[in-house]
């Protein structure tokens, strides 16, 4: 039989190793701050903070596929919602609420209900075009190009920029099939 | 889980069936296809390069998967034969035994193939390969230092699977 896929992140959130929230969330920032010392352009920031984020979230699928035991999810729906009640807690110890779906069923988004990475944090006027938090779109990215999935993510609301809520917009672009990956005559 | 020098792998090993040192070989392919290790225990015969070697190995499985999702009768869709799959798209075999040898198989849905080819008369090998993946997420995806593609070279990851598939039944 068929390990039931987990319907919350609870049990795993509880038996993984975890650090202080608020050494995580400092060290965060001061990384971010440095990005914006080195680079100069807030653009860039956000760039390369997508950048980062893709590159752990094409290893952290691995890890969260071996510790989750979720297998395929039949479609776009379950995989956010699975995202939103296991993924964001297994990693971040957070939930989020999926919303406006459109009529395709390919574009929704995430409301998260806390941020653990924003405590403390507020943009002063130089920094008003930074997307603070770009490393988490670029993490669901990355994870999800690694389940065949070609998505873009974005910030539709940020509360460092004054809106009420953290709002994480997926837009599904493509499905891509496993291909034989060698030419017959090689 | 490594910073802090635990060595501890969650969940804990299945216990192993019969005696040990039953395995042949292992593989582990990428979504791309690309053979990420392959190791030896027990294998007299060599006919191929490893390179040619590695290709018939993948080129099997791909077929076998697309054969085993066309026959199975519980699925109404079902694509043609030789019509690239999604990973984890379908039904998916996770062994088949011939006369000399077992060869077990797991794919996650990330792509990750993981073959072991043992002795005939092994026991279900699929909370080993479990296990087994388990290893590969602590101790090459989490090394900082292996970039995603390459082959595995990490010392630690050989020696803990070295040990763990002695000991398998």
């Amino acid at each position: 039989m068929a390990p039931v896929a987990p319907r919350s992140g609870d049990a795993i959130f509880a038996n993984v190793e975890r650090v202080n929230a608020e050494l995580f969330t400092l060290t965060y920032g001061a990384i971010v701050r440095q990005l914006l010392t080195d680079l100069e352009e807030v653009d860039e920031v956000n760039k390369q903070l997508d950048q980062m984020g893709y590159n752990i979230g094409i290893r952290l699928i691995d890890e969260f596929l071996a510790k989750s035991n979720v297998s395929r999810c039949v479609d776009f729906k379950e995989t956010a919602e699975v995202i939103a009640k296991v993924g964001l807690k297994m990693f971040l110890g957070i939930t989020a609420t999926v919303t406006n779906w459109d009529v395709e069923g390919t574009t929704c988004s995430l409301i998260l209900e806390d941020n653990p990475l924003v405590d403390f944090v507020e943009l002063p006027d130089t920094c008003q075009g930074l997307y603070y938090c770009n490393i988490l779109s670029g993490v669901v990215r990355g994870a999800l190009e690694m389940v065949s999935m070609k998505t873009e993510v974005t910030w539709l609301r940020d509360m460092l920029r004054g809106d009420d809520a953290f709002e994480l917009q997926l837009k599904l672009l493509k499905q891509v099939p496993e291909e034989y990956p060698y030419k017959d005559d090689e | 889980m490594q910073f802090f020098g635990g060595s501890e792998i969650s969940p804990s090993p299945p216990p192993p069936t019969v005696s040990g040192n039953n395995a042949h070989m292992m593989y582990v392919f990428n979504r791309n296809g690309v053979c990420l290790l392959y190791r030896e225990w027990n294998r007299p015969l060599k006919t191929l390069n490893p390179q040619q070697d590695h290709k018939l190995m993948f080129g099997l499985l791909f077929s076998l998967k697309s054969l085993t999702a066309k026959m199975d009768p519980t699925s109404a869709e079902k694509g043609n034969l030789g019509v690239p799959q999604l990973p984890g798209q379908g039904c998916s075999f996770h062994s088949f035994r011939t006369n000399t040898y077992k060869l077990s198989f797991m794919e996650s849905p990330s792509g990750i193939k993981i073959i072991l080819v043992t002795h005939p008369r092994t026991g279900d090998l699929r909370e080993s390969l479990k296990y087994i993946y388990n290893l590969y997420v602590e101790y090459v995806v989490k090394n900082p230092l292996y970039s995603p593609g390459a082959s595995i070279k990490c010392e630690l990851f050989n020696s803990t699977l070295d040990q763990y598939v002695r000991g398998l039944g």
